[in-house]
């Protein structure tokens, strides 16, 4: 499955299904990191619920040093 | 005590994050400001490098108040995007409104920070906007529902310190709400100065992570802030252009 994830484009397995199994796959579920699929800002707890399709576009930021 | 929204802070210095020679040093310079707010911005991670490490990893989140920014905005729209992806990290509810209008003086874009804040205080945020000395526009701000008033000293990372002080002054003895001198601070005088108007707080970044000794001068900065203070608190003495004896003129032993 192709996924442009911060504007670039990813290849993931087809495992990976939801945005919690994405961030797994990446090895950032225990950072502190907000997620926005298609333009919707998701809530943590529901990363675990929205699903992934092919083309989807991901946005994964984090909080960095800054006045 | 500070009061912002529904928090209250015994420290008066608010501390941005940004560029610190390293996470060490950077949580040395936390500890010893005594700092309870703390700037950060939103940005991409680089999630093929996951395993760099955060500044938020390295200090417990739960002892510290988290005040995002939305600076890389250059519109409303884009302020208000990078605020609610701050709060969708669960970790906070406050937001630095930085609204750039301008990327060689980076002063903010007034039309654009009241903008986003109107939108922000309705969405439910605990809103402080950085904004410019305008004595008229911080009043529109603390109108519109604004929870502290951010003006600049000087422009971001200039350490110019405060080149406008009656500005800074009008503002503050207008408001109801806190006001928070942002930006441009260089020295712990400059800080002494802004507290000793009667600001209830100094947010800094770059006068502490870009000193030659960041711990030392974030010590600096905490005793500055509290001096300045309570100099303010005190009442100053009013000036005279000549001068008064400190002793007494009588019983001197010499005729």
């Amino acid at each position: 499955m192709e996924l442009i994830i911060n504007g670039d484009r990813v290849e993931v397995p087809a495992t990976i299904t939801t945005v919690s199994s994405l961030l797994q796959h990446f090895g950032i579920d225990q950072k502190v990191v907000i997620v926005e699929l298609n333009q919707e800002i998701l809530e943590k707890a529901s990363h675990h619920e929205a699903t992934l399709s092919d083309r989807d576009k991901i946005e994964i930021v984090n909080f960095v040093g800054g006045g | 005590m500070l009061k912002i929204g529904p928090y209250e802070f015994k420290s008066r210095l608010l501390l941005g994050t940004g560029k610190y020679p390293n996470f060490d040093v950077q949580k040395e310079a936390v500890a010893v400001s005594e700092t309870e707010i703390l700037t950060f911005s939103v940005r991409r991670m680089n999630i093929f490098e996951a395993s760099q490490p955060n500044f938020l990893e390295k200090i417990d989140v739960e002892k510290y108040n988290l005040l995002p920014n939305t600076a890389g905005a250059k519109t409303a729209e884009e302020a208000v995007r990078t605020a609610k992806l701050a709060k969708a990290s669960g970790l906070c509810d406050m937001i630095k409104v930085e609204v750039i209008g301008d990327q060689k003086t980076l002063l903010p874009d007034p039309v654009e920070t009241l903008k986003a804040s109107e939108e922000l205080l309705k969405e439910g945020f605990i809103v402080l906007p950085y904004t410019s000395d305008d004595v008229l526009l911080a009043k529109r701000l603390e109108e519109m529902g604004c929870h502290a008033i951010m003006p600049g000293a000087s422009p971001i990372g200039s350490g110019q310190g405060i080149v406008n002080p009656l500005n800074l002054s009008f503002i503050i003895e207008q408001s109801n709400v806190p006001v928070i001198v942002d930006a441009g601070i260089g020295t712990p005088s400059d800080a002494t100065i802004a507290m000793e108007l009667g600001a209830d707080g100094v947010l800094l970044n770059t006068a502490v992570s870009g000193a030659e000794d960041p711990v030392k001068m974030a010590k600096a900065m905490n005793m500055a802030i509290e001096a300045g203070r309570l100099g303010y608190e005190a009442g100053r003495i009013p000036k005279k252009r000549y001068a008064t004896a400190s002793s007494p003129m009588e019983g001197m032993s010499i005729s």
